[in-house]
């Protein structure tokens, strides 16, 4: 994989983004968008909330009984001439997908977006087998020339400012004359669309992820607002859906319920623009679409967060609403948290795949604000996970020494109520005498970490359960 | 042991469960069977006309222009005069559908195109399976008279509902499609259309017509 | 006010380290509006809630004192804390914590059911409706992330605020959003804590109001800290102390002095 993960650089990267003026300037707009589109379509649904608690029940449910629904989709899928492949690592997923294209003799791949082959690291895959992979979601199409992984889960260009695309599309399209104007997003994607409408109609093979699979009609499901996915799917002769095995869901209406949520918490749109339901290979007299539909299903570690502290993360639908809403991500975006997934979700979800030696620092870059939790669709305790992976590194001892030495150094007073009293109560007295003239400290040695930023206030002398017992005020 | 093998059986490990217990094969068997139905939103509720105004209010919210004629008969009409005004050229594709076949065409000076798109079509026209008054959305079935192409390559794609098949909610298009289809099956494709096609992947900047269609223009028959 | 004739409500003051430690100012507040409101304050001896080490993954030094919390509250009917983040601990965590010991899960059920934030328990439990208190000029209000998200704390403040006379509430942008402080994620991730916390000194400054108060001593120091770092000219306060009519005390990390001109 080009995209080596470099979580655990979260505070350099994050140094960097911050410091990084075009993506200071394209955040601008993730602040506001997303949150007030969300909020808007929240408002004009009376049963949104309730909608919310019924796409949680209908994961957790389907999550309870994975195994059984799996076999009832794969027979469903079969039934219908399409073919469904299990892939218990990345690596398997990616052999599979190269043997499919190496019987079709395919040379090229047009690709909708799909998390998924980022997870596995698809295009690096198929360009090293010399076949060319186009990105045709129009995002993914830009960070694709650029030679990045997505900063959004749903909008993956969105660290990208509209004259860094003009340069890219400068650069990539031989055919662009100099004269001619792109300075205007319309122009821009006038462009995109004319290049991509070539690969469309002459590509070999079409992969797409899939927003729901379902078991009761052995149905894929995606969801798009540009229909790059359905160009991609409906014109070539292969088509490939790779999913995760959490994508499955028992039945049509429980896709209804999820669908509900889906794009209200995405973008704030009642319905994306095109929700395609596929039903296996091209019919009888059917005039277009895939000679051949296979499903490809990855687990990458998912079967193993079933029954744990981290099963809930399964219920995640990629909305995107997580880290629209995350301050965190809000002052360094995406690409900060160095591999796949960003944000909230990608904190939680990231060590779990590539372990928490790796992705550790991710849970721990949080403040608990909690606004994450509060507009996620399916209910997802996010900063509960966060902690549970903090109490993981904990235990194994992974935290760095210096938290963990002052954490002890604490805890030996906090135990101990009459020795803090006494050691608050002087400590913080000969703390006000030393910071009393100006009320608070730009500077102090052993609170550096806070004073580097921003003045610390000096206490205001006694304690406050010194002064309660001087006053001989009740304590039980 | 497979891969298959492998993932069932560590999702069974992780669960607890060997797969063979009679109370969750129920649980799940049940829920296949039943197809049990959610929370069901008021919006698009409410006796035909209410559902008529609702699908209009909606589709428009979603940037599709929406026009209302008596019956079949005026569709060709309807769509001439879009053409028309929109300074379009006077040809469009559409597949075999039999709704479509049946209007009057030749009333007017279109030339029609059949079979599915290359590509290379500016108009495409489509007949609807239902309309969703709740989103404002189309369904749109394929099979051997209804390419799905025509639904995404041409620049302005027309659809033609008819209002007795406006319904209230998917569940809705769900139970339409179980009557057509049977139970458990379904159209090779079948396209929930809410708008025309969008990007807004540059500086969050909202354009129309990012792959597929720049204009949806829906054309509501009354009866016939 | 109650009209309570029986013996008058036993209220736990769980002051919080921030408060007994920088601004006990505070406690006293929370004292007066809770006897104000005909309530018996008694203040265990205390440390803290246990949220240093809860958030950092300790959960054995957590239990430690959570249990010593619960055994040193026993006696009180209400756990009243002046805080919204330390109030969410006691509240929404500790029985998650002792989900693993059912005989420790009951207690902390029973302790958390009688443990809320100052200004809520004001008005959700007592009925307060109105204080008698006086502070001139524009103040503008940080909704506290725990507060706001776990205990629903957001009109109540804004209703107390709303009977002190010749106090006038200018909302800010964005008031329900993070102030970055996060307990020890100011420490640990400071610089990107200070990306944060100068978005919400923009929004602040650009409400116009030259006092901005909360309703926890952590976002309060992390808030005026960066204010005063920057050289903005706003007053922050504990939201109790305006409530209560106590606020001789200078403004939070300003001199006395400078506040007896």
């Amino acid at each position: 994989m080009t995209h080596q993960p470099t979580s655990s650089h979260f505070k350099e990267n994050a140094h960097e983004a911050l410091r990084d003026a075009p993506l200071q300037k394209a955040l601008v707009h993730v602040r506001s968008n997303f949150i007030q589109k969300r909020a808007e379509a929240a408002q004009r649904l009376p049963e949104f909330e309730a909608l919310r608690d019924s796409a949680r029940d209908i994961k957790n449910h389907t999550l309870k009984h994975l195994d059984l629904y799996l076999e009832a989709y794969e027979a469903k899928v079969r039934e219908l001439g399409g073919e469904v492949h299990y892939a218990a690592t990345a690596k398997q997923g990616l052999d599979i997908i190269l043997d499919i294209c190496r019987k079709r003799g395919a040379k090229t791949v047009t690709k909708g977006k799909s998390m998924i082959a980022e997870e596995i690291g698809l295009n690096d895959a198929l360009e090293a087998a010399g076949i060319e992979a186009v990105e045709t979601d129009l995002g993914e199409y830009i960070i694709q020339l650029r030679g990045e992984a997505p900063s959004h889960i749903i909008a993956p260009a969105v660290h990208v400012n509209k004259d860094e695309v003009e340069n890219e599309f400068r650069r990539a399209h031989l055919h662009l004359p100099k004269d001619r104007d792109l300075s205007e997003p319309a122009q821009l994607l006038g462009e995109a669309r004319g290049v991509l409408r070539d690969k469309f109609l002459n590509a070999d093979i079409g992969i797409t992820g899939a927003n729901f699979l379902i078991a009761e009609t052995g149905t894929s499901i995606i969801v798009t607002n540009e229909g790059n996915g359905d160009l991609t799917q409906i014109l070539p002769k292969v088509h490939i859906v790779i999913a995760s095995l959490e994508k499955i869901t028992p039945t049509l209406a429980d896709a209804a319920q999820l669908l509900r949520v889906l794009a209200r918490s995405a973008t704030g749109q009642d319905m994306s623009v095109y929700t395609t339901l596929s039903t296996g290979p091209r019919r009888p007299g059917d005039p277009d679409g895939p000679e051949e539909y296979h499903v490809v299903l990855l687990d990458n570690g998912r079967s193993s967060m079933l029954g744990g502290e981290f099963e809930d993360m399964l219920r995640c639908i990629r909305c995107g609403a997580c880290m629209n809403h995350c301050p965190v991500y809000h002052a360094v975006g995406g690409h900060a948290y160095g591999w796949v997934y960003p944000g909230p979700m990608g904190a939680v979800l990231t060590p779990t795949l590539i372990g928490v030696k790796e992705g550790g620092q991710l849970p721990n870059a949080s403040t608990f604000c909690g606004r994450c939790e509060e507009v996620c669709p399916v209910r997802i305790p996010l900063p509960g996970m966060m902690r549970h992976w903090r109490e993981r590194e904990f235990e194994r001892h992974l935290s760095p020494t210096t938290v963990r030495a002052g954490l002890a150094f604490w805890a030996f007073f906090a135990k101990r109520p009459t020795l803090y009293r006494l050691a608050t109560s002087f400590g913080m007295r000969a703390l006000h005498l030393i910071g009393r003239a100006k009320g608070r400290f730009s500077f102090l040695p052993l609170a550096r970490g806070w004073t580097r930023y921003r003045d610390l206030p000096a206490p205001q002398g006694a304690t406050f359960q010194s002064q309660w017992r001087a006053k001989s005020r009740p304590v039980a | 042991m497979s891969a298959r093998d492998d993932i069932l059986a560590n999702i069974r490990a992780s669960l607890g469960v060997t797969g063979a217990e009679a109370p969750r094969r129920f649980a799940a068997k049940e829920r296949l069977a039943q197809s049990p139905e959610g929370v069901i939103p008021r919006r698009g509720q409410g006796d035909p006309a209410a559902r008529v105004a609702t699908f209009k209010a909606e589709a428009e919210r979603a940037q599709a222009s929406v026009a209302e004629v008596a019956g079949a008969a005026d569709v060709p009409n309807e769509i001439a005069r879009y053409l028309r005004e929109a300074n379009l050229p006077a040809t469009f594709r559409m597949g075999e559908d039999a709704r479509l076949a049946a209007m009057p065409w030749s009333e007017t000076a279109l030339e029609i195109l059949r079979g599915p798109s290359d590509g290379h079509d500016l108009n495409g026209v489509s007949a609807a399976f239902a309309g969703v008054a709740e989103s404002g959305t189309l369904a749109l079935c394929s099979g051997p008279d209804n390419p799905t192409t025509i639904n995404f390559l041409p620049d302005n794609h027309f659809v033609v509902v008819f209002e007795r098949d406006i319904v209230a909610d998917y569940e809705s298009v769900w139970r339409k499609l179980r009557e057509r289809y049977g139970k458990g099956a379904m159209p090779r494709t079948l396209n929930l259309i809410t708008g025309p096609s969008r990007s807004a992947d540059i500086e969050q900047t909202l354009l129309l017509g990012a792959h597929g269609p720049r204009r949806l223009h829906i054309v509501m028959v009354r009866d016939g | 006010m109650t009209d309570a004739i029986r013996d008058p409500i036993r209220v736990g003051l769980f002051v919080t380290c921030l408060v007994d430690l920088f601004r006990p100012s505070v406690g006293f507040a929370a004292v007066k509006l809770l006897e104000d409101a005909g309530c018996r304050v008694v203040a265990p001896s205390q440390t803290c809630c246990g949220q240093p080490a809860y958030n950092s993954g300790d959960r054995g030094t957590t239990k430690e004192l959570a249990r010593q919390v619960i055994a040193a509250f026993d006696g009180c009917d209400y756990v009243v804390a002046p805080s919204g983040s330390c109030a969410g601990m006691l509240a929404k965590h500790y029985p998650e914590l002792f989900a693993d010991e059912p005989e420790w899960t009951a207690k902390a059920r029973a302790f958390s059911a009688k443990c809320y934030e100052l200004v809520s328990f004001l008005v959700d439990v007592l009925g307060v409706s109105r204080v008698s208190a006086r502070f001139d000029g524009l103040v503008t209000y940080h909704d506290s992330c725990s507060g706001l998200r776990e205990l629903g704390v957001q009109r109540q403040p804004r209703k107390l605020l709303a009977s002190v006379e010749g106090l006038e509430l200018v909302e800010m942008k964005s008031p329900d959003v993070c102030c970055g402080f996060g307990g020890t994620f100011a420490v640990k991730y400071g610089e990107l804590s200070d990306a944060i916390v100068a978005q919400k000194t923009a929004n602040i400054a650009a409400s116009g109001a030259p006092t901005l108060l909360a309703g926890d001593l952590g976002c309060l120091m992390n808030m005026a800290g960066k204010l005063q770092r920057e050289g903005k000219k706003v007053a922050a306060r504990h939201v109790a102390e305006i409530l209560a009519g106590m606020t001789d005390e200078p403004a939070i990390g300003e001199p006395k002095t400078e506040a007896r001109k």
